[in-house]
């Protein structure tokens, strides 16, 4: 595999691009604070990623740095295959209506601009035949729920994106997985409350790759939350008014 | 997005005390620890060391931190963020034939716990501690500067960071020399020993021709058997003895709840010292061991700090001189066992040479280790009158499983303690780096 991969320093990209450096994959990392992505890079070197692991400057806040960010990305493994999206936004739902700018910034990146992303990447590898392209949703996407309002408005979007994505172009070669994790224990989520299911970074990154490797178009980790967001989905309105979840 | 410092309660291995602070997490570490009192890796430490000092300082979690920047395959110099753990080490390089050059009883440690610890192992006696594989450490100090140490560099600095409890700046990078190992399999032998003084003799015979060695005692048996045991000596098998496959993946077991106070009472901790030394029928058993089951005997249970209970449990670990008559050890065992002191394990150790580290623990001598559960009222007379006899024979504990002892105490095992806070001193005037042990026992002002 070529793999484009926008988010590789920090939680689960960081799991998911070692368990790829570690089967011997080509990686390009595509993220914003250089020092970081230096680091992150010499890592999956050592970790047994094929060939050097280079690197290219996209912010996900500027939608402008996506297409030289692609095609650097192109330049280097010649023709990538795979583009893998787990870089996103995050805040709780009181620090978002707190903090309209931090709200529009997280709405902007989680959806605008990761939208605008994929399409840059999508327009490409349908050029050449096909490929695969993994976003990172969340399973916040699947209801509004009180707790993630903002956050999870804009993850909606995002899943309906690319499960139409999926219709329109599965024929065509374009293969999408849209990942929907729960609570998963990384940086993102330290100091809040572990709610019963909470995943670690590295079991969840196993699961992905194995979704990648049959291309299925969507995916829940840990599992037993397909279970947890069914019950939610059909729970009626004047439940999810009284609970918290 | 910059991680946010929330409210906690920490706690270490031995689950006493359990501190509030605050703890930030960031894959950044650099990041991270500005504005932190402290850092803090996996918690392996037992009693306070890695504690917030009041209910608003604040610890810096180095575990996501945990990036390798650079492995030489030819030389086996390596070098990772403060947060990479002898875990992950082991997971990616043990089977391309390296491993640390000094392992502590467990690999859930981050390198950067590992030098400030000063941690050493079954292999002191020919390979000291860890501090001395070190080559260069990376520093943010307490004043914010970000420097580069090593024995050519600030060596003073860098002394006393090793195994400077974390006081001394905070470790965002370590450089150290892996080893090369001819297989990934132990060839080990364990004997049955029938007293003390068989014990410290097998352990010094075995440290001419093994490099790795340690002793189990069964710390209830007085009298005669007083220091009876097993003795374990081992070394890297060579390819013509070794099996063809990796080691595989060890099964590991969780302790699901937190055991009440009482599970481990005199007569259960009696039944599992007797067990374990009745099990060992032969006298000598040799063979083929998988590395994990040598190095790590209590990693195959995760938790397995909750069998203490509630409570928590303390460690105690000192190192006493050697004496032909193995006296000091003796009567350290003698007034263990007397002052009704049961301990599930106790581990014994001949240690060889002083490491580089300004506070590190080992010393020439017989360093012997146990745990015990934390009584209300018990614990800290006990551990008083354990300190008394360690300093009258001469003898120092390892700050990294203390909680009790009494900063007078220390001060009169270490008289290298005044030159460690020159240095303190001199690199943080201010004493902005600080954790719950150095306010106990260093005399930080709250």
């Amino acid at each position: 595999m070529k793999v484009v991969f926008l988010g590789a320093t920090k939680g689960m990209g960081r799991s998911l691009s070692r368990l790829l450096a570690e089967r011997g994959e080509q990686l390009f990392l595509l993220e914003h604070v250089p020092e970081q992505l230096e680091r992150t890079a010499r890592d999956l070197e050592v970790r047994g990623a094929s060939g050097p692991v280079q690197t290219a400057d996209c912010d996900l806040l500027h939608p402008e740095t996506f297409a030289a960010a692609l095609d650097a990305a192109d330049a280097a493994l010649g023709d990538f295959d795979t583009v893998i999206v787990t870089a996103g936004l995050f805040g709780t739902q009181q620090q978002l209506e707190d903090d309209p700018d931090w709200a529009a910034r997280v709405v902007t990146a989680n959806y605008a601009n990761t939208v605008l992303f994929c399409e840059e990447a999508r327009r490409r590898l349908l050029t050449r035949g096909g490929g695969l392209l993994c976003v990172f949703s969340s399973v916040a996407g699947d209801r509004g729920r009180k707790t993630v309002i903002l956050y999870g408005s804009a993850k909606a979007g995002l899943s309906h994106y690319l499960e139409g994505l999926d219709h329109k172009f599965r024929a065509e070669g374009l293969k999408t997985v849209c990942v929907k994790p729960g609570f998963v224990k990384t940086g993102m989520t330290a100091g809040l409350k572990p709610p019963p299911f909470a995943g670690e970074p590295d079991d969840v990154a196993r699961r992905v790759l194995k979704a990648i490797d049959r291309g299925r178009p969507v995916v829940y980790a840990p599992p037993m939350w397909r279970l947890v967001m069914c019950v939610i989905r059909n729970l009626p309105r004047f439940v999810m008014r009284r609970i918290n979840f | 997005m910059a991680s946010q410092p929330y409210r906690t309660r920490l706690t270490a291995w031995g689950r006493f005390p359990v501190l509030e602070g605050f703890e930030i997490m960031s894959e950044d570490l650099e990041q991270g620890v500005a504005g932190a009192n402290l850092c803090r890796g996996l918690g392996r430490s037992y009693g306070d060391a890695a504690l917030p000092a009041t209910v608003d300082d604040l610890v810096a979690n180095t575990t996501l931190a945990d990036r390798l920047l650079a492995f030489d395959p030819d030389s086996g110099v390596t070098r990772a963020e403060a947060g990479f753990s002898l875990f992950a080490l082991n997971r990616l390089l043990l089977r391309r034939g390296w491993f640390t050059p000094v392992s502590p009883g467990t690999q859930y440690v981050t390198l950067g716990g590992m030098v400030a610890s000063d941690v050493h192992g079954k292999n002191h006696h020919v390979d000291g501690c860890f501090g001395q594989h070190v080559r260069s450490l990376r520093l943010r100090l307490a004043d914010g500067r970000i420097i580069e140490c090593s024995e050519q560099r600030e060596p003073e600095l860098f002394r006393a960071t090793i195994g400077g409890m974390g006081l001394t700046g905070h470790i965002l990078e370590v450089e150290f020399s892996l080893r090369k190992i001819p297989t990934p399999w132990i060839w080990g032998e364990s004997e049955r020993i029938d007293n003390l003084d068989s014990m410290v003799a097998g352990l010094k015979e075995a440290a001419v021709g093994w490099p790795m060695t340690v002793g189990w005692v069964d710390c209830l048996a007085r009298g005669e058997d007083l220091g009876r045991g097993i003795l374990m000596k081992g070394r890297w098998a060579n390819a013509d003895e070794a099996p063809d496959a990796r080691p595989p993946l060890k099964r590991r077991f969780r302790v699901p709840v937190e055991l009440p106070n009482f599970a481990l009472c005199r007569p259960s901790m009696k039944a599992f010292n007797v067990l374990y030394y009745r099990k060992h029928f032969q006298r000598i058993r040799q063979g083929i061991e998988h590395p994990e089951s040598f190095f790590y005997p209590l990693d195959v249970a995760d938790d397995w700090n909750l069998i203490y209970g509630r409570r928590g449990f303390a460690q105690y670990q000192c190192v006493l001189p050697h004496a032909d008559d193995n006296g000091p050890a003796r009567r350290f065992l003698e007034l263990f066992v007397s002052s009704g002191g049961g301990a599930f394990l106790c581990v014994i150790k001949d240690c060889g040479s002083e490491g580089k580290g300004m506070l590190s623990f080992p010393r020439p001598g017989i360093s012997i280790a146990m745990d015990f559960p934390i009584h209300p009222t018990k614990t800290q007379p006990f551990v008083d009158r354990l300190n008394e006899l360690v300093i009258a024979e001469g003898g120092r504990i390892y700050l990294t499983k203390d909680a009790l002892s009494r900063p007078e105490h220390f001060a009169a095992m270490e008289p290298r303690l005044e030159a460690f806070n020159a240095v303190r001193r001199k690199w943080d005037p201010q004493a902005k780096l600080r954790s719950a042990l150095s306010v106990r026992l260093l005399g930080d002002a709250l």
